[in-house]
């Protein structure tokens, strides 16, 4: 054995392996390298420091490793480098869009922002008020009609429908639904408002449909993989004690399960929430409060946003500035949503397992 | 080995076993009929809609598929494959460089905050990535063309300059930084939780047993996790990277604000003149269209819809062939 | 029994939702609602380049007329027409005004069997080209020139053809990104019949919403993206509504020896030297442009209101003339000018959209 680890090894326990301290100084010193090449040949750009560092890091863990505690421990060192540095990596652009809402949205998050319409304001001023409430209306009348049926269909899938043709041609229709791209969406609700109510007809309720027609299949996709992982172990008991399936299923499937569930549905109303294209085309576009989603145009953060940056008028930064705070609203309002569904999914998750 | 290790007996493949009797719809229990009637008319509605929006497009797009293509010629947007060829190529382009990306970091993510971060900071981390789905497409349109498109140009430079020789960083790198490549990473940026936090919920349930057996028999983490973790979610992250697929495909906003998309079938990453993807071309120009022009941009509506048709076949075929390990089930 | 607490605080929330469902700046009455008494509702759909000024017409009006809400969607001029059309829009916003074989008695499902529709131009605006060379402040352009930037056929600053007009701008060697919209949209629309009336020889394409695909270049998607790329970028050029150029350069156009800046009064001008398209209602104010006049700036984007003859619905026909009297009056043009950066129609122009507007029932 080499000297190093001799010195190291003080107890049979700890032979072998690195000591403790290595992991933060190769760290350290890997990325004070990466910034000093960085500084020296390419005017110190931070993103290149970062790059060095990591592959130079890798590069002196994996021989460290290998040197010291062989080729198994060394490939599951580079393995806990290689996921750890993933979700550095996944971090980048997050703080990077979450600073660019906060700074850009800070400047319009007021208190009018939050009680006034675009209603007869021009320029400066003015709130979205009307859009965040259509926002609400719409999304909340959407999940209402896809939640119910994709979760149920999801328990088909699951539990009833294992493996038999209709069951299957579901799952397979469904994944072509999550394709439907979200324009023709939009298209097939305006064109279906057209046929029912009448032409050109445009409300906060044809904007559900069409989010809908887009969170379905979410919702089913999710849902079904979530519920298969329900150990059968479980099912087989609740019938033993001769509890009816339907029952197995409400009491014990579905709360076993809750928390992807409810991840996966809060994931699908995140996803519909922030669509623009379906909701300027079958709700249309107001400057001013709209209560009800049954008739009449009704306005939508989204497409608030979307027409704030696409059309301002002279007055650029003001329209600029509500699309950034709209944007940081629209965050705020899903990580509400997200926070909610957490602590719904502790209260009714069982307590095992992780 | 892992497969030895971790299968269990198991009904065959494709041939689930059947369910217990209990399951048996009982005709003195009206919940059970009451309850499966629901579950089963949910299904159908999902089928009568997707029938209904398949019609939809049938019929507004049949105009243009069925029109003199010297019509169309004439109108200058050109026959309709010769049309529609270049925004699927881009679609499909776009949607595999971003899954190329997003995937293999996706899959990290997971499995950090599954088996690899301390037990209490898993759930919050968990919840920050979850962050990223709730931004909504516009923000990272403004995002990518804002920030990201600049920030990357003197990368692409580079790339150009020492890697020029692969043709897939060839040509005239784009003045702006708007190219195929910057889109791809929004999209991937985009498709990042939904994949992520599918494969976190499969990682997680598997089983502890499979796990602290690999363990005890002297695997190391790594080890654990390719022998037990990874047979039991391969189907999980299948069906979690098809859904990434989905948003990638028909994703309109972002690629609409951040790709300089035109209509040449290139392989070029840094250029300016890149493949547009079917969903833009139909956002960016339904606004302005009139007459047959919007025949004609359903009728791309429908070939979307047929690229997912096909994408979900090989998909489900690929699941079939390795199949039938669903892990608790 | 653990539901309870959430299933009370939800109702909570609904609650408040429901009672909360108000806007500061508007009277309880007057919501989009439709409900109250007396209030009724003017749809109009199309061109995104109008938004901006609709945005102060309809703030200007519905001051002035409390029980009235005006809905201007701005989702293009395409879907404008085909609204029109179906009845949907009450008055369409339209880059371009129908084409002779779009026009017809009872085409329309909005108006009366026996009517036709009547374009009345509302909004003009000088489209500017737009710049982001470094170093350089002013360009100056003659239109072949522009045309071979455009066209992929002038590929460096530095080019002859440019120092030609430019003798005091130092130009560097680089590359030029040239910059068009990725959308279909009037502004391309008027931009090109542009550069295909006043350099044949070079942009032989036809005008088109569309910009030619064959000419290469960068696309950007609505004019935001266009300055966007443009400023984000490096030696850039692009063209773009004049009002949204922001600090960016604005080239000049040289028109028979002069070198015309996209200002109001140049844009203007144009209408006073076209002609309206011939056979049509003596109402009908489309116009044919001629863009190759002396002393006119040549890329001016004119758009319009598309109204029936005679409404189906008279109170619907009222509502459209009071509303699109306004936006064509000279105060409304010049609220326009000042919320949109437009230019405002001539007066003589203005009492003819009056007469026009007066015809219609």
């Amino acid at each position: 054995m080499t000297t190093l680890s001799q010195t190291l090894a003080s107890d049979a326990l700890t032979s072998g392996r690195l000591p403790r301290f290595t992991v933060p100084v190769i760290a350290v010193a890997s990325l004070l390298v990466g910034i000093a090449v960085a500084s020296l040949f390419a005017g110190g750009n931070l993103a290149l420091a970062a790059v060095l560092g990591f592959v130079l890091y890798l590069l002196a863990m994996e021989t460290a490793a290998r040197v010291v505690e062989g080729a198994r421990q060394a490939s599951d060192r580079r393995a806990t480098t290689l996921v750890t540095g993933a979700f550095i990596l996944a971090l980048l652009p997050l703080g990077s869009v979450a600073w660019e809402a906060i700074s850009k949205g800070i400047a319009r998050f007021d208190l009018n922002y939050f009680t006034m319409s675009m209603r007869n304001i021009v320029g400066a001023g003015g709130g979205a008020v009307h859009a965040i409430y259509g926002t609400l209306y719409v999304t909340g009348l959407a999940s209402l009609m896809s939640i119910p049926i994709g979760l149920l269909t999801a328990i088909y899938l699951s539990e009833y429908g294992r493996g038999n043709r209709l069951a299957k041609s579901i799952t397979f229709f469904v994944d072509v639904m999550t394709g439907i791209p979200s324009i023709v969406a939009g298209l097939f609700a305006y064109a279906l408002m057209g046929l029912l109510i009448g032409p050109g007809f445009k409300s906060g309720f044809s904007g559900s449909i069409a989010l809908s027609v887009l969170m379905i299949p979410v919702v089913v996709r999710s849902s079904e993989e979530i519920l298969r992982l329900v150990p059968n172990e479980l099912r087989e008991a609740s019938y033993a004690l001769g509890v009816p399936k339907w029952l197995t299923i409400v009491r014990i499937v579905v709360p076993t399960a809750i928390s992807g569930l409810i991840s996966g549905i809060i994931l699908s109303i995140a996803r519909v929430i922030g669509e623009t294209a379906p909701l300027l085309i079958a709700s249309g576009f107001t400057a001013s409060l709209n209560n009800n989603p049954f008739d009449n145009p009704m306005m939508t953060l989204p497409v608030f946003v979307y027409d704030s940056y696409a059309h301002p008028g002279t007055d650029v930064q003001a329209y600029w500035d509500r699309a950034w705070t709209g944007a940081l609203t629209l965050i705020l309002i899903v990580m509400l949503l997200n926070l909610i569904g957490r602590l719904i999914a502790r209260r009714f998750a069982p307590k095992i397992g992780r | 080995m892992s497969q030895k290790l971790t299968r269990e007996p198991e009904a065959a493949p494709g041939k689930p076993e059947p369910t217990p009797s209990p399951a048996r719809p009982d005709p003195k229990r009206p919940g059970e009929t009451v309850f499966r009637g629901f579950a089963l008319g949910a299904g159908i509605a999902i089928l009568a809609i997707l029938a209904a929006v398949a019609t939809f497009l049938l019929i507004q797009g049949s105009p243009a598929l069925l029109a003199d293509p010297a019509a169309l010629t004439a109108k200058g947007y050109g026959p309709f494959l010769e049309w529609v060829l270049p925004y699927v190529f881009g679609t499909v382009w776009a949607a595999v460089l971003a899954l190329a990306m997003a995937v293999p970091v996706a899959i990290g993510i997971a499995l950090f905050i599954s088996h690899y971060a301390p037990r209490r900071l898993a759930q919050p981390l968990g919840y920050v990535i979850d962050l990223l789905a709730a931004v909504p497409s516009v923000v990272f349109g403004l995002w990518g063309s804002l920030m990201l498109a600049p920030a990357v140009r003197p990368l692409f430079t580079w790339l150009n300059a020492n890697l020029g020789f692969i043709p897939l960083f060839s040509g005239q790198v784009s003045g702006t930084g708007r190219t195929i490549f910057t889109a791809a990473i929004v999209l991937a940026t985009m498709v990042l939780p939904i994949i992520t936090s599918l494969c976190r919920e499969v990682f997680l349930q598997t089983p502890k047993l499979h796990e602290e057996a690999a363990l005890a028999l002297g695997a190391t983490r790594w080890e654990m996790v390719k022998m037990s973790v990874f047979p039991f979610a391969r189907p999980g992250i299948i069906a979690a990277v098809m859904l990434g697929l989905g948003r990638a495909l028909g994703e309109t906003m972002a690629v609409t604000m951040v790709l300089s998309g035109g209509r040449n079938i290139t392989f070029q990453i840094l250029t300016s003149e890149n493949p547009n993807s079917i969903a833009a071309q139909i956002a960016q120009n339904f606004p302005e269209a009139f007459g047959l022009k919007t025949n004609q941009l359903i009728a791309a509506g429908l070939v979307l819809f047929l690229i997912t048709l096909v994408v979900n076949m090989i998909a489900r075929w690929i699941v079939a062939r390795r199949a039938a390990y669903s892990g608790a089930n | 029994m653990r539901i309870k607490p959430i299933a009370a605080a939800a109702l909570v929330t609904a609650t408040a939702l429901a009672f909360a469902g108000c806007a500061a700046n508007e009277a309880p009455a007057s919501g989009g609602s439709g409900s109250a008494g007396g209030a009724q509702t003017l749809t109009g759909v199309g061109s995104s380049a109008q938004k901006a000024a609709q945005e102060k017409w309809v703030a200007d009006f519905q001051t002035a007329n409390p029980n009235i809400t005006v809905n201007y969607s701005p989702d293009g001029s395409g879907a404008g027409r085909s609204a029109f059309i179906a009845g949907a829009a009450n008055f369409a916003g339209s880059d371009r005004a129908f084409k002779d074989d779009e026009m017809g008695a009872g085409k329309f499902a909005g108006c009366a069997a026996d009517s036709n529709a009547l374009n009345l131009p509302v909004y003009i605006s000088p489209i500017a080209v737009v710049f982001n060379i470094d170093g350089v402040k002013e360009l100056t352009l003659d239109p072949a020139t522009l045309a071979g930037i455009f066209a992929g056929k002038i590929t460096k600053w530095n080019d002859p053809a440019i120092a030609k007009t430019n003798p005091k701008a130092s130009l560097p060697s680089a590359a030029i990104t040239a910059v068009h919209r990725a959308d279909d949209s009037g502004t391309t629309n008027n931009f090109t019949d542009t550069l295909n009336k006043t350099a044949p020889q070079i942009w032989t394409a036809a005008a088109s919403d569309t910009f030619p695909a064959d000419f290469g270049g960068e696309a950007a998607t609505g004019t935001s993206g266009v300055i966007q790329a443009v400023s984000g970028g490096k030696n850039t050029i692009g063209y773009a509504d004049e009002s949204q150029a922001g600090d960016l350069g604005k080239a000049s156009i040289l028109v028979g020896g002069k070198a015309l800046q996209p200002t109001a009064e140049a844009a203007a001008a144009i209408l006073d030297h076209s002609q309206t398209v011939p056979g049509r209602d003596a109402n009908d104010l489309a116009y044919a442009l001629d863009r190759t006049s002396e002393g006119v700036y040549p890329a001016v984007l004119v758009s319009y209101a598309i109204v029936c003859q005679t409404y189906k619905d008279p109170a619907v026909g009222t509502l459209v003339k009071s509303y699109v009297g306004y936006m064509a009056s000279a105060e409304g043009q010049q609220a326009a000018a000042q919320a949109a950066g437009a230019a405002p129609l001539s007066s003589g122009l203005q009492a003819k959209v009056k007469t026009a507007l007066d015809s219609v029932k």
